[in-house]
């Protein structure tokens, strides 16, 4: 049984972290984009944003003033229990988010729709969203919060089978090429793609893609991976770099999932994790132990099955 | 390679302070800067309220921000980081904000278009500065050196509140338009378009269209 308190406490660190701290993978893959640039203007850019993530960290500071729409992907093992059951965890993530809204300090995003009203602490209807994933093994709870900005830079479409992979790379131009101008997509980013399921999973496909796989990672399926690298290529060639300024960085990598769809369609989704990449996680183990890492690790060979059962148990049945 | 070209700026700049920035100077801001966006315009514009401020005298910056910051219960400020939002949205009351309150700096991200800049920046005498990144929020939280003031706060709550700060040395920004009315980012628009054609070469127009307005990738969406 793991105990709520430790839930809130371990939630709290996690807004704090991802709000402040670059995860390393991202840094990495950033630090490389800035040895290659030689446009004058995103060079400086890219250095500037360097500094920035440093300033962020010494000063335990937010790195971005805009600190994006705070949200939690909550991943159990199948054994897992929590102390007062899933309202408990849900009330749990609410608080932690409020009070790190006030105490890091974050911008109060998040308001309501149409009436404007703001509750100055990210809580509202529907937020923070709060999604879970399921492991077969395990006593363990993952806790994953995502901070991703929310204006530009995501985009759907239907695309039919008879579009095929060059449609795809056309409306991933089209997205790049309508959001990569002065910068609103804030690249260099992680795009993510999600390719099929229905329009709104095709979406969250897309969105978990930039945000729950870290750079470098590639797609299980060898095919897709190749995508992945090929896209990343054709991203970078356009000849647009931070800001929108001339430059060869846009696409610091790019992560495809994809879902089985309708037989007649080929949905679409584009999204930009963008400069300030902002994610962390920690695993809460039954004993108390609590592991921070940035790698969510989200798609398992068990989220991507697509069998009727899951295999290897099928196996061991056998 | 030769970095920009740095340069301090008052936020109560005089226009020759102005006549001297360059598409793609680097500028670092001292003085009072304030923040407003469509809560303070609607509020000032609209519903006609006083600005609680002496504008131009005290401030001609006006930041396109909402701080991550916080009001302590003893009323005092904590400000962590400070980043723009996208600029083009606030072309609707831009205009008349400028002439009421004598804006020179207009301080955001993304900038505006040549047409913008050329119909009210240039009257006006007034050029924008584009936040670096987006978005390099911690070092223009170190560039504050004290929040002065929050006006609106209760009627706008704490993202659309106007705050007053004093910068120290607050940057990195870039120039993004100039007397001329030129635009930076069109500028670089325009270098990248030449481009475009080559990457697209093998694609189709996807069988089902959309309604929309453009098709054209030199155009933009903004």
């Amino acid at each position: 049984m793991i105990p709520i308190q430790l839930i809130q406490k371990t939630a709290e660190t996690l807004m704090d972290k991802a709000a402040i701290e670059i995860p390393q993978d991202y840094l990495d893959g950033l630090k490389r984009a800035a040895e290659t640039e030689d446009g004058d203007l995103s060079s400086f850019v890219l250095k500037a944003m360097l500094d920035n993530y440093e300033a962020a960290k010494e000063d335990r500071r937010a790195m971005c003033g805009d600190t994006g729409v705070p949200r939690w992907f909550v991943k159990m093992g199948n054994e897992a229990r929590v102390e007062g059951g899933m309202v408990a965890l849900e009330a749990a993530l609410r608080r932690a988010t409020a009070s790190a809204t006030n105490g890091v300090p974050l911008r109060p995003n998040r308001v309501h729709p149409l009436w404007r009203t703001d509750h100055n602490n990210n809580v509202g209807i529907g937020a923070p969203e709060i999604e879970y994933g399921f492991e077969p093994e395990g006593e363990w709870i993952d806790l994953i919060t995502v901070h991703k900005g929310g204006l530009f830079g995501t985009d759907y479409r239907m695309l039919f089978p008879s579009d095929g992979i060059q449609g795809i790379k056309r409306f991933y131009l089209d997205s790049l090429m309508a959001f990569g101008k002065r910068g609103l997509a804030c690249q260099p980013a992680i795009i993510g793609i999600g390719l099929g399921g229905s329009k709104d999973t095709c979406m969250v496909l897309g969105k978990r893609a930039s945000i729950l796989r870290t750079v470098g990672s590639r797609n299980s399926d060898p095919r897709i991976a190749e995508m992945e690298d090929e896209f990343k290529e054709l991203g970078n060639s356009i000849g647009m770099g931070a800001m929108g300024f001339v430059g060869k960085n846009m696409v610091i990598d790019c992560n495809i999932e994809v879902g089985y769809c309708h037989t007649g369609g080929m949905p679409m989704s584009v999204h930009a994790f963008c400069l300030s990449s902002r994610r962390a996680v920690a695993r809460i183990h039954a004993d108390g132990r609590v592991e921070h890492r940035t790698d969510p690790d989200w798609f398992t060979d068990y989220q991507r099955r697509e069998t009727v059962e899951w295999e290897p148990q099928r196996e061991a049945a056998e | 390679m030769t970095g920009p070209r740095e340069i301090t700026l008052s936020t109560t700049p005089t226009d020759e302070d102005i006549a001297q920035l360059r598409l793609g100077d680097v500028v670092y801001l001292s003085g009072l800067m304030y923040t407003a966006r469509e809560g303070v315009y609607m509020r000032a514009l609209e519903e006609q309220a006083n600005i609680p401020m002496e504008l131009p005298s005290q401030s001609a910056a006006n930041f396109h921000c909402s701080p991550a910051a916080r009001i302590n219960p003893d009323g005092s400020f904590d400000m962590g980081a400070v980043t723009a939002t996208a600029s083009f949205r606030f072309a609707k009351w831009l205009p008349e904000w400028m002439a009421k309150t004598g804006a020179k700096l207009i301080v955001g991200k993304g900038g505006m278009s040549s047409k913008d800049y050329k119909e009210y920046f240039v009257p006006n005498g007034a050029v924008y500065l584009s936040t670096v990144g987006y978005g390099t929020g911690a070092l223009l939280g170190r560039g504050v050196e004290n929040v002065e003031a929050v006006h609106w706060n209760e009627e706008l709550g704490l993202a659309q509140a106007m705050w007053v700060i004093k910068c120290n040395r607050m940057g990195p920004f870039i120039v993004a338009s100039d007397l001329n009315g030129n635009c930076l980012f069109e500028r670089e628009n325009a270098k990248i378009a030449e481009n475009v054609a080559r990457v697209y070469e093998g694609t189709e127009p996807a069988v089902l269209k959309r309604y929309g307005e453009s098709d054209d990738r030199t155009d933009e969406v903004i």
